[in-house]
């Protein structure tokens, strides 16, 4: 309930904070909506010498649309991606998912970046990535910035390829067309981690065959996991039950989740495979609905 | 660490350290006991306050973090004496019992209604499913909001 | 004087709540607001190990941490004699330990420090070596012959075995069995969960060496209880402790043990001469604090061909934790558990209970049970429910036909409880015309048709409150009465002080209103003060739903006392003779001759002005009220959950609630109180569980473990009334502030098992979580 004693930094440019970074790397956490960090610190399961906190640094929230990607800034909220009328429209998986992210106190604080880089294998904004093909961006004062797609990001639970001196400055995401997407996630409560959960992006080809699909796992693997046997399946495809089917049985397959008081490995890995049927055909529709945009 | 935070309007000044907790702030330092600890796993919403009017987890935020920032707490919804007309709902509608959640569930409600001011029951039910009751069962609670609700779409011109 | 426009707001009123007006603006003191000069903070050095010996206990490093005021081990404690402590069941339990632990999160040393941050830093430089024994977390192999000893400081415990307890007929109830066409049995676990309010337990204990006075504030729905052990554990006279509950931000039971923290605090505070502060933390709170059930319960009821029950008999194992510290009247090891014929007019019953030590967090009786009648509860309307589907039986029929009839009453159980009053029949019938129960039968035939699945639960409980008669009852030998003290001020207003002790429930304006129906007196012109030892009547407080049957007929009974002083009054200033004033509401008037009257307000001023000869001054009264009887509230639940198939998660669509506490005083009070039980039994059904590894660790011992649900998966309640007096009690109330509780987990469960029964599924225990859910569907190769 009470954290250990550390130095705190609120620098005011992203330069500030690399330099930081670059410094005391090792000893450093980075703040942003704090939602994941200051519990560790409460429970003292994390002992940082300092925080950076970049919350005083201008226009990192951004969340909008240039040269060919969906931005998002690294201090875009839960929250700001909950009420995105441009998330509705053009990236449902996205949209599907912010609202189920823990309880709308912490939507309020907590950011998608922030979520991505803490990697916890029962997160959810890291299967929405892998779903999408997102890439995270991450910049540091040595090597500049440099991209990494969110299925190369997760190494292990709580840990990722980022640097200690590495500053993530958002994640960007691919435009497409006659796409679709859901999350579906089973959670015992509002702010429990998931049991399971599937996010799902369906992009329909001029054919209206599967051009190009993408299903992230969420809390059945040491990380969040891409079932790549399954979107390997759909591609070419033409959208409908068997097609979907096969591949929910695919991505159950992908899933090595544990046992433990939320249910059997059994148990959750037949969540993914309804979750996953489910939401292509939820996909599905919608990007055959939403037409060539 | 030296803050400075508009709390409830007025500006306070303190040396605190960055550990310290924005709930721990608010009680021991400001002596305003109004916001409660539920828990310490973040999980309860007992400690929420309004951070320029957005409801946060108080005992989830550093006193350092509101340095130029602004602070609501329950001891600021009274206008004078008169009752914030979510104050007045939650007691016409028998919408607490021990009390111990209620500051936190009726600040939440506050910067629901100011974003929403006509909510549905869902929309209620989802504004405040990060705020624990262990008394009521919800039901009441719900009641109070959206009676909150018609109360101040009633006072409006 | 003027008579007043105040409405009298007497019972069956619902006037808004007094004490809302401080909470609305913050204003609540709750223990951890209470702020003293010199004021020093405590936090507790927990065991991480479940069963362990203690070789080493190095406090020199936080002693020496700038800031800390003190550290206290158990060998400091045993030099003053308080490393143990007796609990509320006759056992002892360790204050700090010695060299063992018992149970993860056991108490082994305590940090007194200027500030809980330091507090907190100096816990992390104690050191503590432990040699770890091998945890028993499971009842059953505690009792094994081969199984570790667990209370080793108990010179006559050579076994993890605390107590075997037993009532009913052994004989009739086998040859009842004997005789039965059909015996139906049932297995099910009522797992371990916790009350957890919202307030974490803690005390402010300020010993002043100036005055020689004990102030202790603290969380304690008992104050004169925890008084009194206070004086006899450790030793500081009784009339110089003041024990102060102020403001309690929840109670369900969790504020009826002392626990160790209250001691050490203590303790400190006597040693230091500084007052001292301890509030735990939520996960102090979920692994060392007073939890809930833990019963091994096997069920067995014997029924005639035709559905009549026969018999029923039941064996528990009770897994008590480490210590046996829960909170019930010292005659009933096992509570009130023999309610377990509920509101069936059974012949024959037997039951027995054994209570096991295992290396878990003590205690065994709380949330909102009313002394195991939860445990009791559900296993026999689990039972009915699985009756019904053997025989192939509506369960709605089998339970008219096993009712017991008005008629009956008082109606003497197999087991010897004697109910005051029910129309168990009445309650049914507008739950299922209020839920639309034939429809919905229809409804779940056409969906089953089409592999869908839906279910219909019903629990209909009778329960037992009011604890009680001092003969049969006390909690460490103090029986459990209550009391009110009473006095009109010559303005006509009141004070009105309890022996009980409101955490939520409202006492301030429900037990005004009590005083009001019998007196006249505006509700909103009489205070209502408890919970401080120095200003209140002796009362054994507020837990198994007892501050209205009892407290409130002490109310009633001082009430009625005063009113009578005030019609002697009344007739002096009327020139009239006693017997010819008649009263209504507030108004002493000559019999014939109504204009001929007098205010209670009138007679009030009267009482220190203008008296009859000879007659004391004043109008006031202390009343001590010692329960004839229990009183037995009841009611009937229905749920109506469908399922996922694909997921076997469950949604409850609908629930009704009929509940019969006889007189309501406030029926909006009343009606919140049976939301938050139906709530708790919601989430006691669905999601709430403390379990253990093999390793004896805790998983439940915070919130993202321990699942409280929010407003998103509460269900909505659709709540009714009947209304059966009670005979004995003054004013025909019962007591509500359990009932639902104890009868709604039966509901949801029955629910969602009546939606598997086609399936062959007759029980999944508790939480009924989707997983289990779907590995039972799963199993039957359902899905």
């Amino acid at each position: 309930m009470y954290p250990p004693p550390f130095d705190y930094l609120a620098p005011r440019s992203v330069e500030e904070a690399l330099e930081v970074l670059t410094e005391r790397g090792d000893d450093a956490k980075v703040l942003a909506g704090g939602q994941s960090l200051i519990p560790l610190l409460k429970l003292r399961f994390a002992a940082p010498e300092v925080l950076v906190d970049i919350n005083r640094v201008p226009g990192l929230d951004a969340l909008s649309e240039e040269n060919g990607w969906l931005r998002i800034g690294p201090l875009v909220r839960h929250r700001d991606a909950e009420r995105s009328a441009l998330l509705r429209e053009r990236y449902p998986t996205m949209a599907a998912a912010a609202p189920q992210i823990s309880d709308p106190l912490v939507r309020n604080l907590g950011t998608v970046c922030g979520s991505l880089a803490h990697a916890d294998p029962s997160g959810d904004w890291g299967a929405v990535m892998i779903a999408m093909g997102a890439e995270l961006l991450a910049r540091s004062r040595g090597a500049g910035e440099r991209a990494i797609p969110a299925r190369e990001l997760f190494t292990g639970p709580f840990t990722t390829t980022l640097e200690p001196e590495e500053l993530v400055t958002g994640v960007r995401v691919p435009i497409r067309e006659r796409t679709g997407g859901s999350y579906l996630k089973l959670e015992r409560k509002v702010g429990d981690f998931a049991t399971a959960a599937v996010a799902v992006r369906l992009t329909l080809g001029q054919d209206g065959r599967i051009a190009e699909a993408g299903i992230g796992l969420t809390a059945v693997g040491p990380t969040n996991l891409a079932a790549t046997a399954a979107e390997d399946a759909l591609r070419g495809a033409e959208p409908g039950d068997e097609a979907f089917r096969e591949a929910a049985e695919l991505a159950a397959q992908a899933a090595s989740p544990g046992s433990d008081l939320r249910g059997t490995a059994d148990y959750k890995r037949n969540v993914v495979r309804v979750f996953t049927e489910r939401g292509l055909r939820d996909a599905a529709v919608m990007a055959t609905n939403q037409g060539g945009a | 660490m030296r803050i400075t935070v508009k709390v409830n309007g007025t500006e306070r000044s303190a040396e605190v350290e960055p550990r310290l907790l924005l709930v721990h702030f608010l009680r021991e330092e400001l002596r305003l006991t109004g916001t409660h600890v539920g828990c310490d796993t973040s999980g309860c919403g007992a400690c929420t306050v309004l951070l320029d009017g957005v409801p946060i987890k108080s005992c989830t935020y550093l006193a350092v973090q509101t340095d130029g920032r602004e602070v609501e707490t329950v001891e600021g919804l009274l206008n004078g004496a008169a009752l914030h007309p979510i104050q007045a709902a939650f007691k016409q509608e028998h919408g607490l019992q021990c009390g111990f959640c209620t500051p936190g569930m009726m600040l939440t409600a506050k910067a629901l209604l100011d974003s929403n001011p006509d909510p549905s029951e869902e929309d209620v039910r989802w504004a405040i499913s990060g705020n624990v009751c262990r008394c009521t069962g919800y039901m009441n609670i719900v009641r109070a909001v959206r009676a909150a609700a018609v109360a101040q779409s009633g006072s409006q011109t | 004087m003027s008579q007043t426009q105040t409405p009298i707001h007497g019972l069956g009123h619902s006037p808004r709540r007094k004490e809302d007006d401080r909470f609305i603006r913050g204003k609540g003191i709750y223990v951890d607001d209470v702020q003293l000069p010199g004021m020093l903070h405590m936090a507790i050095l927990r065991s991480p190990l479940a069963h362990a010996r203690i070789t080493r206990v190095d406090t020199s490093q936080a002693q020496a941490l700038e800031g800390v005021v003190a550290v206290v081990t158990g060998q400091d404690l045993a030099a003053h004699n308080l490393a143990w402590m007796p609990t509320l069941s006759a056992d002892t339990q360790a204050v700090l330990a010695l060299d063992k632990v018992v149970f993860q999160g056991q108490e082994v040393a305590a940090v007194i420090a200027e500030t809980p941050y330091t507090a907190h830093d100096a816990l992390e430089l104690i050191d503590v070596d432990y040699d770890p024994l091998e945890p028993v977390v499971d009842p059953y192999r505690a009792l094994e012959p081969d199984a570790p000893l667990i209370r080793e400081d108990k010179p006559d415990q050579t076994s993890n075995h605390i107590f075997h307890w037993s009532q009913g007929d052994k004989e009739a109830t086998d040859r009842a069995f004997a005789q039965a066409d059909r015996v139906v049995s049932l297995d099910t676990f009522y797992p371990r969960c916790h009350p957890s309010p919202l307030e974490t337990c803690g005390c402010v204990a300020d010993v002043n060496p100036a005055t020689g006075k004990a102030t202790i504030w603290m969380t304690s729905q008992a104050p004169h209880v925890h008084r009194t052990l206070f004086a006899l554990v450790a030793g500081l006279p009784e009339q110089n402790i003041r024990i102060i509950s102020p403001d309690i931000g929840g109670g369900f039971g969790n504020k009826v043990p002392i626990y160790p923290g209250y001691v050490v605090a203590t303790a400190a505070s006597l040693l230091i001469g500084r007052p001292v502060k301890w509030v735990e933390d939520r996960t102090e709170n979920l692994i060392s604090t007073g939890f809930a059930r833990d019963y091994h319960m096997s069920g067995e009821m014997a029924l005639s061909a035709d559905g009549k029950i026969l018999g029923l008999r039941s064996k528990v194992i009770a897994d008590h934790g480490a210590f046996n510290a829960a909170a019930q009247p010292s005659k009933f090891p096992a509570g009130l558990f023999h309610i377990f014929t509920g509101s069936y007019d059974v012949p024959a019953a037997y039951c027995e209970v054994d209570g096991a030590y295992t290396n878990k967090a003590p205690g065994g009786i709380a949330y909102r049970c009313s002394f195991r009648v939860t445990e009791a509860s559900y296993l026999i309307e689990r039972m009915v429910q699985n009756a019904a589907t053997e025989l192939g039986m509506d369960p709605v029929e089998l339970r008219r036909r096993n009712f017991i009839q008005p008629e009956q009453f008082p109606y003497r159980s197999a087991v010897g409880w004697v109910y005051d009053s029910g129309d168990y029949q009445r309650a049914l019938d507008l739950a299922l015309e209020k839920l639309g129960y034939e429809e919905l039968r229809r409804e779940q035939k056409e969906k089953w048709e089409r592999g869908e699945l839906m279910g219909i639960g019903v629990a209909s409980f009778t329960e037992i409150v009011g604890a009680g008669h001092g003969a049969e009852f006390d909690i460490a030998g103090l029986r459990m009465f209550d009391s009110a003290e009473l006095r009109v001020h010559p303005t006509g207003k009141a004070i009105l002080k309890l022996g009980v002790k409101s955490q939520g429930q409202g006492h301030e304006t429900t037990f005004a209103q009590i005083v009001a129906g019998e007196l006249g007196i505006p509700a909103s012109d009489i205070s209502v003060v408890e919970g401080d030892t120095d200003n209140t009547p002796y009362g054994l407080g507020t837990y198994a739903s007892r501050s209205t049957p009892v407290g409130g007929a002490a109310t009633a009974m001082i009430a009625r006392k005063l009113r009578a002083k005030a019609t002697r009054i009344a007739a002096h200033l009327l020139e009239a003779s006693e017997d010819d004033i008649e009263y209504e509401e507030g108004r002493f008037f000559v019999k014939g001759a109504p204009d001929r009257a007098k205010t209670i307000q009138d007679v009030a001023f009267a009482a220190y002005t203008n008296l009859p000869e000879g007659m004391e001054p004043g109008l006031e009264g202390v009343h001590y009220y010692d329960p004839p009887n229990m009183t037995y509230p009841f009611g009937t639940y229905c749920v109506v959950v469908d399922l996922d198939k694909g997921t076997g998660e469950w949604k409850t669509r609908k629930m009704v609630a009929v509940d019969d506490c006889g007189v309501r005083i406030n029926p909006m009070i009343v009606e919140g109180q049976i939301h938050g039980g139906l709530a708790e039994g919601f989430g006691i059904a669905a999601m709430q569980l403390i379990t253990f590894d093999e390793q004896g660790n805790c998983i439940g011992s915070n919130f993202t473990d321990y699942l409280l649900p929010t407003s998103w998966e509460t269900p909505r309640f659709e709540t009714f009334a009947t209304v059966t007096p009670s005979p004995h009690h003054p004013i025909g109330a019962k007591g509500v502030g359990e009932s639902a509780t104890v009868g709604s987990p039966a509901a949801y469960v029955n629910a969602v098992l009546d939606a598997l029964a086609p399936l062959g599924i007759t029980n999944i225990d508790m939480p009924v979580t989707s997983d289990k859910v779907w590995a039972a569907m799963h199993e039957k190769g359902f899905v």
